[in-house]
């Protein structure tokens, strides 16, 4: 997952101190040696490494946390703290304009990820019923402008280009005309990759800056940046003076230091993170949740939101109720793997269950296309089979094979997955019943 | 200041191309036309050889170094210079200039422990000593069991270049084809990139830029059908090399794996004579993940070696030594702008100077 290292080596490092009675100093000085490791491993600028150990060191050693009753429990809780202020307390959203259009400005090194991250946007601002513009000032890389032109079409947006030999002040400062004479609400302007130490690029962009006034400009970071992060993002916040940070290829097993990096340099939020190559693959940033999801905390709030967008009220209850009885059949289990296909791929659920970490979503290669085969087996089940798994037997299994064009191999190992999984089925429900006192929540999930 | 550095080297390279051009046209009268050829064709393959330079090519780097030296070194010489004596605590800032170069932990860890077994068993007191220490191991680091050359000698060859997004993979194809073009070669692209909107295109305008033909389909399309086309259009157009595009896909490991194997399998089947050439593009900027990027795309392809991107920014690329020695991948090339001439010869020596230097 995101946060691959980091996660694994913080949340072994915290277990350690988890179950002491008592914390000598020397404790909190191995501990945040351990931490100061993880995190300059994950790719986190060094300067900002040794600055975040001084803080909780400095916290940690106070007497309030050594003499309490749960040494182990407070250092944790101001590792937590601080990681989440490092990353920027709560969520930043886009500011829109009061008068529209809203211009938002996209700037950052070659190959950043800002062409696609600007469709993503774009997109994303088209479901809340805002009416986005594109507009190509990429007058440098080869086909940058055609890139653009096939994502806005993808997303059925449009997108405004002058060719590639117009000066990219002036493409922006028409762009702008043309979503107010056909009402576009929004304007993202994607500029050329450039590097920050290139004076006469860096002189361009100040002066789109000047002619158009964008709203927001976003700094568009690639997740995987080594300690040079830095370096890019003061440049550009100094020369530019830039409102948001947009990290990308946050997916994958990124180690996604970067981001604790930038954030820290600028005091600039992150307000969104692309996680895949899909168009749709751009999220809102919430460093709180992020930082729990970092220390095995789990993220149950994005969980919760995730199911509560994809999946179907009604079709819930009657759920919840199958599981309460326990007759949760192969039926039951397509129905739910076909909503579950909505809530973005497997892997990334089971990142954001509390208690499931890191090790364990290692040993566990889910394969997104196995779901295509799973439901082609289910579909190849008689009504009867579906709902009485058990008078599946050899033969039945061999006709299934064939139907599904998968092997009896498949059809046995889903066989065995459907029964593990209604013992985790069984696992959930009784957490349920334990957090019914803090608030009910509902786990829609196999 | 690297910019400055690698750009500088990167003139003197020029230069040292129109003394040795004028050279041999000025023998041109004399030679017969045919063994002209032949020559030429000998100089041409050795440009982006290191190994075998002409003197003057070595001259010209030299000199070229030494005036940059003195601002390069700046950071570790004043370094060095400000303690008296060779202890703990000089060793520790050397291990944060390493970090702050993204060298990484485990691979900076290792390199100070060598340099503290060094310092004792050479029994080393004078901190200026210890910089000639420390830059052996670091370039020691950088060589492995492979030559830092690229292996395209005897014609037909195919080289395949993969790497995940944004990396340079498409800029790097068109820099090298125009380096090997202006030598003389044949040389002939394909598309194979048919996942990123417009990277088709992308390739097609490298062509025109730099002069050489593209071979592509539509988007969407199966790269392993257009690497068969394009393999087939070599061998009918009697191409020296071959270079392929690839999709840089990170997102989904089981559909590079897939998309990738099925490529190989075809190259195999289909140019087997052809000397082969799998370069992983790595950007420089890139801190520790592009150790995975490297172990993953070396599960699914047996890669020869490594273009390292983007090293005109502040960005070291430490990360490379972890990835030299540890994967026993060469760096063959590196990319210093995204000009058609942005890309030169890995020198070790020079990446060394330029890692420990001052931005
Ligand atoms: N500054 C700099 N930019 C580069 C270099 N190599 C590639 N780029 C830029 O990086 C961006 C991505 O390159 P591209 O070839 O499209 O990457 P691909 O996705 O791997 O094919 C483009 O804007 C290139 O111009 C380099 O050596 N230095
Ligand atoms: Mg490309």
């Amino acid at each position: 997952m995101v946060f691959e290292g980091l996660a694994e080596k913080l949340q072994n490092t915290l277990q350690k101190l988890k179950g002491k009675g008592k914390l000598s100093e020397k404790d909190v000085k191995n501990a945040m040696r351990e931490v100061k490791l993880a995190l300059l491993e994950a790719d986190v600028n060094y300067k900002v490494v040794k600055d975040f150990i001084k803080k909780i060191t400095q916290r940690s050693v106070g007497q309030e946390v050594l003499e309490s009753l749960t040494p182990g429990q407070q250092v944790i809780k101001i590792v937590n703290d601080e990681l989440t202020s490092l990353m920027g307390g709560t969520q930043s959203k886009i500011l829109f304009a009061s008068k529209p259009p809203t211009i938002i400005m996209l700037a950052g090194l070659q190959g950043a990820g800002k062409t696609t991250t600007g469709g993503k946007l774009a997109g994303q601002l088209k479901k809340t019923g805002k009416r986005p513009l594109l507009v190509a000032c990429d007058v440098y890389r080869p086909a940058a402008i055609k890139q653009l032109h096939v994502v806005g079409e993808q997303l059925e947006i449009p997108v405004f280009s002058m060719g590639d030999k117009v000066n990219p002040v002036n493409i922006a400062k028409a762009g702008i005309e043309h979503a107010k004479k056909y009402g576009n609400d929004v304007v993202i302007i994607d500029t050329a990759g450039r590097l920050h130490i290139d004076e006469n690029l860096m002189e361009e962009l100040k002066n789109i800056k000047v002619e158009v006034k964008p709203h927001e400009i976003m700094l568009v970071v690639d997740a995987m940046t080594g300690q040079d992060a830095v370096n890019v993002a003061e440049t550009f916040n100094s020369q530019l003076g830039i409102d948001g940070i947009i990290l990308t290829k946050l997916d994958g097993d990124t180690r996604g230091g970067a981001a604790l990096s930038v954030r820290a340099v600028t005091g600039k939020p992150i307000k969104y993170v692309g996680v895949g190559e899909k168009l749709t693959d751009l999220e809102p940033f919430y460093p709180d949740r992020m930082a729990s999801r970092i220390l095995g905390m789990g993220d149950v709030l994005s969980l919760i939101e995730k199911a509560q967008a994809s999946f179907d009220e009604s079709k819930l209850k009657k759920l919840e109720k199958k599981i309460k009885n326990q007759d949760f059949n192969l039926e039951d289990f397509l129905d739910q793997l076909q909503q579950m296909k909505n809530m973005g791929p497997l892997s990334q659920i089971l990142e954001m269950m509390p208690g499931v970490n890191n090790k364990q979503l290692k040993n566990l290669q889910i394969d997104d296309k196995e779901l295509v085969h799973i439901e082609a087996i289910i579909q190849s089940m008689t009504p009867e089979e579906r709902k009485n798994p058990s008078i599946i037997k050899a033969s039945r299994r061999k006709r299934i094979a064939k139907g599904s064009g998968t092997t009896v191999q498949a059809v046995n190992k889903l066989l065995k997955q459907f029964e593990q999984t209604r013992k985790m089925m069984k696992q959930l429900s009784d957490m349920e019943k334990g957090m019914k006192k803090g608030g009910r929540f509902k786990i829609p999930f196999f | 200041m690297l910019k400055k550095f690698f750009k500088k080297l990167k003139k003197d390279e020029e230069n040292m191309n129109e003394v040795e051009q004028s050279q041999e046209t000025n023998s041109d009268s004399i030679e017969e036309s045919s063994n002209l050829k032949k020559e030429e064709k000998c100089i041409t393959t050795q440009i982006l050889d290191s190994s075998d330079k002409s003197p003057s090519f070595f001259n010209k780097l030299k000199s070229g170094l030494l005036k940059t030296r003195q601002g390069i070194t700046e950071k570790i010489d004043s370094l060095l210079k400000s303690y008296g004596k060779v202890d703990e605590e000089l060793l520790e800032e050397l291990e944060e200039i390493l970090i702050m170069s993204d060298v990484g932990m485990d691979t900076t860890l290792k390199i100070i422990e060598r340099l503290r077994t060094e310092i004792s068993s050479r029994k080393i007191t004078d901190t200026s000593e210890v910089k000639s220490v420390l830059k052996e191991i670091l370039k020691e680091l950088l060589q492995t069991s492979k030559s830092n050359d690229l292996d395209i000698s005897t014609p037909p060859s195919i080289i395949l270049v993969i790497g995940v997004n944004g990396v340079g993979k498409t800029t790097s194809i068109g820099k090298l084809a125009h380096n090997l073009r202006s030598k003389g070669k044949k040389v002939l692209l394909a598309a194979g990139d048919t996942f990123r909107a417009a990277a088709i295109d992308q390739l097609k305008i490298w062509g025109d830029r730099v002069g050489v033909n593209v071979i592509h389909h539509q988007e969407g399309s199966d790269p392993a059908a257009i690497i068969f086309d394009a393999i087939q259009a070599a061998k009918a157009r009697k191409i020296d090399v071959l270079i392929c595009d690839t999709a840089g896909r990170l997102h989904n490991k089981k559909n590079l794996m897939n998309e990738l194997s099925k490529v190989f399998k075809i190259v195999d089947r289909e140019f087997s004579e052809a000397k082969k050439e799998v370069l992983l593009v790595l950007d420089a900027t890139t801190g520790q993940n592009a150790i995975r990027q490297a172990q993953t795309f070396k599960e699914v392809a047996d890669i020869t070696g490594i273009i390292l991107t983007k090293l005109d920014g502040t960005a070291k690329g430490g990360v490379i030594l972890g990835i030299t020695s540890e994967l026993d991948i060469p760096v063959k090339l590196i990319g210093i702008g995204e000009g058609m001439e942005d890309l030169q010869p890995f020198e070790p020596n020079e990446f060394v100077e330029a890692l420990l230097s001052e931005n």
